[in-house]
């Protein structure tokens, strides 16, 4: 239960309206330091909306949204939307990949080292000049270089990003994400489109993030094996509201999450909607 | 496509190992290979044309008074012949190298791993070779025609392209890396140019005072044309962009206390060399030097100022290009969102492609007006935007060469079919090509949409290599 003892981000009655439409009601749940935290819900749940808001994509109409990086308290619902992965250190992957599909696989790596090599190059005037940047770069080239051996495309680093093969793009984008240095790393739907191997191989590198780094993971899944084998933490969200949050096991056993999203054949649909509406 | 190459090289050589290392397939070149390649081929293809101008070219036979033979030699003639051979056989290595590029099916079959650094590489090459034929060139003309003076259309021509070309590597930054559609990159040009026309006459600063000053003041010309455009995108940014081009081409006109009108500024002072004017008088250029004077000697400078401004635009930008800056100018042109959501900071990164784009623009202004000596709204309408632009896209956006190329081609072009009298016998005695200089640019265009729609070059050179690649801050000058 370190989501209750030791939360890195808390997310305190969180409200998101479009217009008349209510997409997040009154949503608090924490997420635990080093955790594998995972939100699941059907269709329309809310839970992109949710990352929206977290990664300040969305600016949400009421609630408040805190990580504890360390030292350092953020409350991101106030925070320019760069900021938050700049300061905060809160990064994000997306639904539909989102590389820099002209760019190669290696230069991707390093714009996400964008700020401390911005930095180094002396707002680019000192590495106009070819003063102090370079060694910089090459510690940026090491790094990026870590986390190509970590997802197995060393060998694809000057190849432009569009041309990966999907499972690997999706890897790349999560690399990518961790070369920021996050200390919360939001991913959606990483599995999606995934076949079995490619979904092995990423479940590893979610582990392997746990194990090896102190990043903390947050992430929106349909695929539920790999959602009930690698996660800590799982909230279960439907119309906007959290319906279910516990360890897998927890969730796994809970009638309302089984009612409104594991198990209900489509004929029942409408009865356990309006019984759980009441 | 790089791993299908290498497993066919893969391939190709196994059967010869087995022989013995006696190999089957001749073995793919290396990216060094290819340059050394190209160079012995432009240098045989010289040694060629030398062969064949002595006999032809050297000696022009004349007969004398006496009607005896006169011979008289004509070395420039065959020195020129020879170069252009030599940087012409290059291009064309060059040329193929890009077009096995952008074929690769029958690259994978006839050749080798890493072909990009070839291309790259070559492409350098053909800019170190066009760098070499500018810095050359008033020479060349020079010897050519028989004199400085006789040389003086062509050289004026070459500053114009040049002042064109150092336009297109300006709006480059902005539209080939930034990805931002900008139509109104004249109005940059009128500021500079307006810049060192109201500061000269009105203060008498120097030229070389003015020219930083220039700079500056386009680029708060452009953060103040970013920071409206910020959140638009495309059409909307042109739409804009557009407009703002038109706003300051209207300032200049309406505003006539501070600029004259459409009047323009005139008698604007002329460049001088770092302090000493080039004038016939003691204390003038010619004078201090010990030389005789000669007017052609300011065309010289200027020529050669204009040539240092365009190429430092250049090296500027190659050396941004391989800096973070450089790197998120290219991401946002890829994927805002996925920037903003790596911590990039989206505003200052555009509001920094704008201004340095318009910086560039400045400094070309406070030349052109520096060379006119007057300065005019008539001369900054969008007609110049368009053309301006028409370089970046028909180079090729991102290109540096490119721009190169079809800033000779768009600018020089026109100038050099006036001259064709071919036309004139074709046509009639009363065509004048010039009448139809739109006519072509558009049929050009569209051409160029239909075989090339990414422009004369569109490949894109990696800013860094991890596999076989110098790091960026080893070889600053590479791959122009």
């Amino acid at each position: 239960m370190r989501w209750l003892n030791d939360p890195l981000l808390s997310v305190e009655h969180l409200v998101m309206r479009f217009g008349g439409l209510v997409a997040v009601d009154d949503l608090s749940f924490n997420v635990g330091r080093s955790d594998i935290t995972a939100v699941i819900g059907p269709n329309g749940a809310g839970k992109t909306t949710v990352f929206n808001c977290i990664t300040g994509f969305y600016r949400p109409s009421g609630g408040a949204l805190t990580v504890r990086g360390g030292a350092q308290t953020f409350a991101l619902e106030k925070m320019p939307g760069h900021a938050i992965a700049a300061k905060a250190k809160v990064t994000r992957t997306f639904q539909n990949i989102r590389l820099f599909a002209g760019m190669t696989v290696l230069e991707n790596l390093l714009v996400a080292q964008h700020n401390p090599l911005m930095r180094a190059s002396g707002m680019s005037f000192l590495g106009l000049l070819g003063i102090a940047y370079p060694a910089a770069e090459r510690a940026a080239i090491d790094k990026a270089r870590h986390w190509l051996d970590k997802i197995n495309l060393t060998s694809r680093a000057d190849v432009a990003a569009g041309e990966l093969a999907y499972g690997d793009q999706r890897r790349l984008e999560i690399a990518r994400a961790m070369c920021a240095d996050p200390i919360l790393l939001c991913l959606d739907e990483p599995a999606a489109g995934l076949n079995p191997r490619e979904s092995a191989a990423l479940t590893d590198l979610l582990l392997g993030i746990r194990e090896t780094t102190p990043t903390s993971i947050l992430l929106i899944e349909h695929d539920m094996s790999v959602v009930m084998e690698i996660s800590d933490h799982v909230i279960v969200l439907d119309y906007g509201r959290k319906i279910a949050d516990g360890t897998p096991a927890q969730v796994r056993r809970d009638e309302r999450v089984i009612a409104a999203y594991l198990g209900v054949e489509d004929q029942e649909l409408p009865a356990v909607v309006a019984e759980v509406g009441s | 496509m790089t791993n299908l190459a290498r497993a066919t090289t893969a391939a190709a050589d196994r059967p010869g190992t087995a022989r013995g290392g006696a190999r089957a397939v001749p073995q793919a070149p290396s990216p060094q290979g290819a340059m050394a390649a190209a160079l012995k081929d432009a240098a045989l293809a010289a040694l060629v044309m030398l062969g064949l101008s002595f006999p032809i070219l050297l000696l022009r036979s004349d007969v004398g008074s006496n009607n005896e033979l006169v011979l008289t030699p004509r070395v420039p003639l065959v020195v020129a012949a020879c170069a252009i051979v030599f940087f012409g056989r290059l291009a064309i290595a060059f040329v193929r190298g890009a077009w096995r590029r952008s074929h690769p099916r029958r690259m994978a079959a006839a050749s080798p791993v890493g072909t990009r650094p070839v291309v790259g590489r070559v492409a350098g090459l053909l800019g170190y070779a066009l760098t070499g034929a500018a810095i050359a060139f008033p020479f060349l003309a020079a010897y050519a025609l028989g004199g400085l003076t006789p040389a003086r259309y062509w050289i004026d021509l070459a500053i114009l392209v040049l002042t064109y070309l150092m336009l297109g590597w300006g709006l480059n930054i902005v539209v080939g890396l930034a990805g931002l559609l900008d139509l109104g990159y004249v109005a940059f040009y009128a500021v500079g140019a307006y810049s060192y026309a109201l500061l000269s006459t009105t203060f008498g600063v120097s030229f070389w005072i003015c020219l930083p000053v220039a700079g500056i003041m386009a680029a708060f010309f452009g953060i103040l044309l970013g920071f409206p455009v910020l959140r638009l995108r495309g059409d909307y940014l042109a739409i804009v962009t557009l407009a703002f081009g038109e706003i300051i081409r209207l300032v200049l006109i309406n505003w006539v206390s501070l600029t004259n009108g459409s009047a323009g500024i005139s008698s604007i002072p002329r460049v001088s060399f770092f302090g000493i004017p080039f004038t016939r008088e003691d204390d003038g250029f010619a004078a201090t030097f010990g030389l005789a004077f000669d007017p052609m000697q300011r065309i010289i400078f200027l020529y050669y100022l204009i040539l240092v401004l365009a190429l430092v635009t250049n090296a500027v930008t190659l050396r941004l290009r391989r800096l973070p800056i450089g790197r998120a100018w290219e991401a946002l042109r890829e994927d805002e969102i996925a920037c903003r959501a790596l911590g990039i900071n989206t505003r200052n990164t555009k509001l920094t492609a704008f201004a340095i784009g318009a910086m560039f623009g400045g400094f070309a202004g406070s030349f052109f007006a520096v060379r006119q000596g007057f300065v005019s709204p008539e001369s900054f309408n969008f007609m110049e935007s368009a053309i301006i632009l028409s370089i970046v896209v028909l180079g090729g956006m991102g290109s540096q060469v490119g721009v190169a190329i079809a800033a000779v081609a768009m600018v020089a072009g026109p100038e050099l079919l006036r001259r064709l009298e071919i036309l004139q016998v074709v046509f009639g005695e009363h065509f004048d090509p010039n009448q139809y200089r739109l006519l072509l640019f558009g049929l050009a265009m569209a051409a160029m949409m239909v075989w090339r729609p990414r422009g004369l070059i569109s490949q894109r050179t990696p800013s860094v290599l991890l596999h076989g690649g110098g790091s960026p801050a080893a070889a600053p000058a590479e791959a122009r």
